[in-house]
């Protein structure tokens, strides 16, 4: 299915978790964020929370800034 | 002379300088920045990772046991964008307090205010501790106050231009308006800009460009470190009088007279 990471569309399995797409992609836990369609999953709910067609999940976490 | 600690969110920072984490040559360079300014708090971005997503972490470079991490929401253009962003910095793990800013104009990076007292209220009662990026209006100030930031943070200047302190006057205002902590953010350009600030008695100074941009900005945090310490210990101590025609410091008295 398909489905946008971070502005990028990305091919992944049917039935993927948010648990299973941070895995896919090799990304560290520790102060990293999800978002699903503008809505903020908690780490907890990783694992519960199934991905579907055309879902836009953006992931971040701290970068360098100033004012 | 004894000084109090500069507390935010129920912490307590005996140092007043603010230091940010963007525009660095290299995260060494910006790690031993950190080190000689003597911060205690952090400011941070929040982004997208970069994909696929192994790789540095500025945080690598953080230690996080020394530093306490301000994620800000530079960029957001709503008060919507910035509130999401500042629950996101929540969720990663970055705690509770917040550097907010909602701009209004990308040539000026000035605030929005409507969207910023929006902002500062949801934030305020969702449990977070707000500082706001604001103008130097000490109207607006005081209705931040009101909306239950946990400080103000006015510009000195447009973010990253290094003008100094332009309007000293309105900073002052703003220190006899509102209780809550005064720390200025944006415009510094050199260790003076950050000791007049300092001398008008606000709380803090927050930076970034005038440091990372510095030819040597390990040797510019230094400096900004004791502007910082000097601007405050001369607001404590008490500066002079200023007057017109020049008063001696000799005692007129006991002069020989040279006269024949």
């Amino acid at each position: 299915m398909r489905i946008v990471v971070n502005g990028r569309d990305m091919d992944v399995a049917e039935g993927l978790s948010v648990d299973g797409l941070l895995r896919e992609l090799g990304v560290k836990r520790e102060y990293t964020a999800v978002a699903v369609n503008r809505d903020i999953t908690p780490k907890s709910a990783y694992e519960a929370t199934m991905l579907r067609p055309g879902d836009k999940v953006e992931i971040v976490r701290p970068m360098g800034g100033g004012q | 002379m004894y000084d109090t600690n500069l507390v935010l969110g129920g912490k307590d920072f005996s140092s007043r300088l603010i230091v940010g984490t963007g525009k660095y040559a290299s995260n060494d360079i910006m790690r031993q920045a950190h080190e000689e300014s003597g911060a205690q708090l952090v400011t941070v971005a929040v982004r997208r990772v970069s994909l696929p997503g192994s790789g540095d972490s500025i945080l690598d470079f953080i230690d996080t046991s020394r530093y306490t991490l301000l994620p800000n929401t530079a960029g957001c253009y709503t008060a919507d964008e910035a509130i999401r962003t500042a629950y996101l910095a929540r969720e990663a793990g970055l705690g509770d307090m917040v550097k907010l800013e909602v701009i209004g104009d990308a040539r000026t990076l000035f605030p929005d205010v409507q969207g910023l007292l929006e902002a500062t209220r949801t934030l305020a009662r969702e449990g977070f501790t707000v500082m706001p990026y604001t103008n130097d209006d000490p109207v607006v100030a005081k209705r931040l106050e009101d909306a239950g930031a946990a400080c103000v943070m006015p510009l000195g200047a447009p973010i990253g231009s290094g003008l100094g302190i332009r309007n000293p006057y309105n900073i002052k205002i703003i220190l006899e308006t509102v209780s809550v902590p005064v720390i200025v953010d944006a415009g510094v350009g050199t260790a003076s800009d950050a000791a007049i600030a300092m001398e008008l008695g606000v709380d803090g100074v927050l930076m970034n460009t005038a440091i990372a941009g510095a030819k040597d900005p390990v040797a510019m945090a230094r400096a900004m470190r004791l502007a910082v310490e000097a601007g405050r210990l001369a607001y404590r101590a008490g500066r002079i009088g200023k007057k017109l025609y020049a008063t001696a410091s000799s005692p007129l008295e006991g002069l020989p007279d040279w006269t024949s």
